[in-house]
């Protein structure tokens, strides 16, 4: 069955993504944005009979604190792909007449301290539970965060196209001039150049710290609905095309026959056959970018570009909100800041829909009628 | 050297299935690398577990490696997510292309970090006796093989 058009998001809402929110809590910024997407959608809260939280926050939870009795209740699993994905299981249950208001809400206040291990005595004593990874990774040191899995694919890409530094750092040249405009953006009005991003440390070869993603502080919600119910609401409502995929299996991400293609290779033309529409006809694209080298691979996969001529096309391409094919126009999660609570891959569901409604202000895209949006 | 100098700080293998996995342990001891072979494919495979993960048949063997590898892939760590690696940076975590036709994680060793590294460079197994119980399964460059 195909959902297409059943189903569009009708309000959103965002608080600026900071390094960190000291005074703020994640249930209080969860609620702020839920209100405010609420009230940006023309709704009242007894109107949202469903709730997509993510996994790190229970929906009941969730639920409870936000005063909402919802009957349609989902934590997302899909790690960072939650935030695209949940307005594909939101779309689905809309289409299939189970609930009638959905909100997604992503988010959170992060804890001052990190979550590193600071001594030899610290790491000895907090050992994780026992897993292959503990087994077969772990006594070979890893890299911090998931730093080195795209470290290990951004090498292998090098290796296999000659995709080359300067290709990855104009990506961030790019993003980091649409977060410069955006004043949601951690790095708002801080735009940086080629120089500094090849002259930013590895954090480990041959990946860049600015082509890495801060982890924030933030929130974001939208307000999904059916096609029919749009019509009475008063946003221009961002229409449900097509949705598809699997996601990365990223904790094993070796094991891949090919470390350089992504699960977007089969979640795209699912989405595209879906939507009846083909790549060539999409304006612009807000994709996940906790690195570059993953956006890069994706928008490979996705079609955009051929395999392997995503440097290029970078080298080639003004990707800002006002070049001919402009890519996550509010800065992504690079320019933009990696929310908590799996909230970083939704700033991109969030900017979609603002670029679709015409609602960009300075960084409204000129074609903006087809985006495309991959967790 | 004092017995605290030449301990081991850093993290041991932690077998979720102690016993699935033992023989190889066994074997790395004794300085020979053995790999999960599904008797049904025809075909080795990594990490071990039950079932083999293309056909989910349970009856396979333990046969012996080439212990050759090509570099698939790698990324010089600067910055480990855990302090016992300090004094070992740079150092270089990398994706393993065995002959076996599997893919496994380790450390490319005995050479400079990260100018000697090239990405699909041949290499060949090593034994690290971390300790009386233990021993890694590295890698080291090789002569073309």
């Amino acid at each position: 069955m195909s959902i297409r058009g059943k189903a569009a998001i009708v309000g959103f809402y965002e608080v600026p993504t900071r390094k960190e929110m000291p005074d703020r809590t994640t249930f209080g910024l969860l609620a702020e944005v839920a209100r405010g997407a609420i009230l940006d959608a023309g709704l009242k809260k007894d109107d949202i009979d469903g709730l997509i939280t993510p996994e790190q926050f229970n929906s009941l939870t969730v639920a409870e604190a936000l005063g909402l009795q919802p009957r349609f209740n989902v934590s997302m699993t899909t790690h960072g792909a939650s935030g695209a994905t949940s307005i594909a299981t939101a779309a689905e249950a809309i289409a299939a007449g189970v609930v009638d208001y959905v909100l997604c809400v992503f988010g959170e206040s992060r804890p001052r301290s990190s979550s590193r291990l600071r001594s030899v005595a610290e790491a000895r004593d907090s050992l994780p539970p026992r897993s292959r990874t503990t087994e077969w990774e772990v006594p070979y040191g890893p890299v911090i965060a998931m730093n080195g899995w795209y470290g290990l694919m951004k090498q292998r890409h090098m290796f296999e196209y000659g995709t080359t530094q300067e290709q990855f750092a104009k990506m961030v040249v790019d993003q980091r001039f649409n977060a410069s405009k955006n004043v949601n953006a951690v790095w708002y009005e801080e735009p940086v150049t080629m120089d500094d991003v090849l002259n930013s440390r590895f954090t480990n070869d041959p990946l860049h710290l600015l082509e890495s993603v801060m982890p924030c502080s933030g929130a974001h919600a939208v307000i999904v609905t059916s096609a029919e119910r749009a019509k009475a609401l008063p946003n221009p409502p961002a229409y449900i095309l097509g949705v598809g995929g699997p996601a990365t299996r990223h904790d094993i991400i070796w094991h891949d026959e090919d470390m350089t293609t992504t699960p977007v290779v089969d979640s795209a033309p699912t989405a595209l056959q879906m939507a009846e529409i083909n790549i060539n006809e999409v304006d612009l694209a807000q994709f996940y970018d906790c690195y570059t080298i993953l956006a890069m691979a994706c928008l490979e996969d996705a079609g955009i570009v051929q395999k392997g001529e995503i440097g290029p096309f970078y080298q080639d391409t003004d990707t800002t909100f006002n070049g001919t094919f402009p890519i996550n126009t509010d800065g992504g999660q690079i320019g933009a800041g990696q929310t908590g609570g799996t909230g970083g891959g939704f700033r991109h569901v969030v900017e979609a829909t603002r670029q679709v409604m015409g609602r960009g202000g300075i960084r409204q895209a000129s074609k903006t009628d087809i985006c495309m949006v991959n967790g | 050297m004092s017995e605290e100098t030449t301990q081991y700080k850093k993290p041991l293998p932690r077998p979720p299935e102690p016993e699935l996995t033992a023989p190889f342990w066994e074997a790395a001891k004794r300085h020979e690398l053995i790999l999960p072979h599904c008797t049904q494919c025809d075909k080795f495979f990594w990490y071990p577990r039950e079932a083999c993960p293309r056909c989910l048949q349970s009856d396979w063997s333990w046969v012996a490696a080439s212990g050759k590898a090509r570099l698939h892939t790698y990324t010089v760590v600067r910055q480990p997510a855990n302090p016992a690696f300090a004094e070992d940076v740079p150092y270089a975590f990398a994706v393993i292309q065995l002959a076996e036709d599997v893919r496994m994680m380790s450390n490319i060793v005995e050479c400079a970090i990260p100018e000697d590294l090239e990405v699909n460079m041949p290499l060949e197994v090593v034994f690290d006796d971390i300790d009386n119980d233990w021993t890694l399964v590295k890698f080291r460059p090789a002569s073309e093989n």
